[in-house]
């Protein structure tokens, strides 16, 4: 890890276009205060008006994101990645590497540590914060080693009865030659079928992207969370676009369309619940998105660990059994 | 017992009989171009009698192939689509699947079924690519989904055939999680020792190999298929390169050990019968 920080900056934040209004303000609140400090005039009126107008647009702002919006602020540059829950949520982190067959697939991370006194089986996509760390991590799309990698930590688990939790970001599974030659397909399938009945808790968040199968791979759980400015669907909106509407300048229109939000995934009953996140997203104060991350994981999994791995599995298969929405007349109507 | 059709012996066609002529009296294969009499082509179970390109069959196209004197039992045929997400980009879903359903005469791009096949009972799935590109929705995993539950309760030996460019978007995270409900069912299959074979066919795509294609006890294929994850032309437009002749085909798979072995369809019946006899006997 030392060799290898990939750990968030807290300086610099980039906004996006939408978030322009916010950026002026605090433009304007920065001015101030330093007006103030030089003590040529006193600002404490206009700074405190400035922070509360701040405060209130924010609220309006990230309260009301739609579908797109939301999908930017899940890949932001800066937000919080793998490593860098684990880092800051974990104690012991020993990270663990290969699948003991093809290679070590880096855009899967993982190893066994300690959340508050659990010990715990962590692992997640990763994402690379430069060229050079993106390259290494492709861009948090695993190849078909890396689902391998991931079960065969998710099988230690079990085997030395650790809960296991994964973190969700992924733009999808990689789509490559050598993904292809390897089985990227069956990769896939296998941990879906392994995880639903894996003997011990699984707990899933989606800390950014949520992308198809890819995502899915990691994500068959007794709790599936998503954060609150995050996505999760069967296609990225952009692909859908260039798909179902054969352009990409419809994603706009593919984001809502999907309902891809932790909102919309909810109504749905497709996931269990929703992280908050710090206003304006989890880049915004990565330091209370790890709080809040951790004392989800710890709830979850105080449930969850008084729970058999009979009924455990048998409630997992139940809720995934149950996801679908179709029409079942009594009697045929013929076409 | 209402969730179920009985198929009376006068009511089921023959594929022969209904299916339409795609150009006159005549079927121009698209591999070799050999011309060949309709009526040859359709005894020959639609696969060129030149150069043994099989060409896409439905599923009461395979379910004549396999079970005893064309005579099986649908389960579950009353399942259609509803529009959980109101979902609508050009077309409306609503309108996919009223037009698909009359251009196909299919509910949904599945079909399951439960029927003897050379004198033992059997649970067969088997998707139909004529209904909105055989695309895994709500009704593609329930239904797949019972069946397997069919055959694990009733201990009959389960063949899913695989036809299917993957998940159905107009569904999206509906469509998605049928991958891990197929999946879940099959783990449960699997722990009472009830053989699960995987035909695929052309072509095996997404969410479909993703999920319950991939994990048959016997992974099989029709020859020449496109079987894969990632479709060739995003591949393609990710590598920025060509792909190699023979990529993602069913003998690429069975080269690479994705594959048990590749079955002509004459071939099927025998077979798989074969096959489940030595793990009964
Ligand atoms: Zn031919």
């Amino acid at each position: 890890m030392a060799k290898d920080k990939e750990i968030v900056k807290e300086k610099g934040i980039t906004y996006f276009d939408f978030e322009k209004p916010i950026q002026e303000l605090e433009d304007q609140l920065e001015k101030a205060v330093e007006t103030h400090d030089k003590g040529k005039v006193d600002m404490q009126d206009n700074i405190e008006s400035l922070t509360k107008k701040i405060t209130k647009a924010k609220k309006e702002l990230y309260g009301n994101l739609n579908g797109w919006q939301k999908v930017q602020i899940s890949r932001h540059a800066e937000r919080p990645y793998t490593l860098d829950y684990i880092e800051n949520i974990c104690k012991d982190f020993i990270e663990l590497h290969g699948d003991r067959n093809v290679k070590d697939d880096k855009a899967i991370v993982g190893g066994f540590a300690r959340i508050g006194t659990q010990p715990v089986m962590i692992l997640g996509h990763q994402k690379g914060r430069n060229t050079k760390q993106r390259q290494m991590r492709n861009f948090g799309m695993a190849n078909p080693e890396g689902y391998r990698k991931a079960l065969r930590m998710m099988k230690l688990a079990e085997k030395f009865n650790v809960p296991v939790v994964t973190l969700i970001d992924t733009p999808g599974a990689s789509p490559g030659l050598e993904a292809e030659e390897r089985g990227q397909g069956e990769a896939i399938a296998k941990n879906l079928m392994e995880m639903a009945v894996l003997k011990v808790p699984i707990v899933c968040i989606i800390i950014g992207e949520g992308a198809s199968g890819g995502a899915l791979g990691i994500g068959v759980g007794d709790k599936v969370i998503m954060m609150e400015h995050t996505w999760y669907s069967v296609i990225s909106p952009e692909s859908c676009s260039s798909i179902l509407w054969r352009s990409w300048d419809y994603k706009e229109v593919a984001a809502e369309a999907l309902k891809l939000t932790a909102e919309n995934m909810l109504e749905n009953g497709l996931i269990d619940g929703i992280i908050k996140e710090p206003l304006g997203g989890a880049h915004q104060d990565p330091q209370a998105a790890f709080k809040l991350v951790k004392s989800e994981i710890t709830k979850q999994l105080k449930h969850l660990l008084e729970l058999d791995s009979e009924t455990l599995i048998a409630q997992r298969i139940d809720k995934f059994s149950n996801m679908g929405v179709y029409e079942e007349p009594a009697v045929a109507s013929q076409p | 017992m209402s969730w179920f059709r009985r198929v009376k012996d006068n009511i089921v066609t023959k594929t022969q009989d209904k299916k339409p002529t795609p150009d006159g009296l005549w079927f121009k294969c698209g591999k070799c171009k050999a011309i060949t009499p309709q009526k040859d082509f359709v005894a020959n179970l639609h696969v060129c009698p030149e150069c043994g390109k099989h060409n896409r069959l439905d599923s009461e196209g395979y379910f004549d192939i396999l079970f005893d004197r064309g005579k099986y039992v649908e389960l579950n045929p009353n399942l259609v689509s509803a529009d959980p997400l109101k979902f609508k980009d050009n077309v409306a879903y609503t309108d996919r699947i009223i037009k698909s359903t009359k251009k196909s005469g299919l509910k949904d791009a599945v079909r399951t079924s439960t029927g003897k096949i050379n004198k033992r009972e059997w649970t067969v799935a088997c998707m139909d690519f004529g209904f909105i590109g055989g695309s895994m929705g709500s009704v593609v995993g329930e239904k797949i989904g019972r069946a397997i539950d069919y055959a694990r309760e009733n201990k009959q030996p389960l063949m899913i055939i695989s036809k299917s460019g993957g998940a159905r978007m107009m569904e999206a995270a509906f469509s998605l999680m049928q991958m891990a409900k197929t999946s879940a069912k099959l783990a449960l299959l699997a722990k009472e020792g009830v053989p699960y074979i995987s035909l695929m066919t052309d072509p095996t795509t997404g969410g479909i190999t993703a999920s319950f294609a991939m994990l048959g006890d016997f992974n099989i294929a029709e020859p020449e298929a496109l079987i894969g994850f990632a479709g060739p032309r995003v591949i393609k437009e990710t590598i920025g390169k060509d792909l190699p002749e023979g990529f993602q085909s069913s003998e690429f798979l069975q080269e690479h050990g994705f594959v048990d072995f590749i079955v002509h369809r004459k071939e099927l019946k025998a077979k798989v019968s074969t096959l489940v006899n030595l793990i009964y006997s």
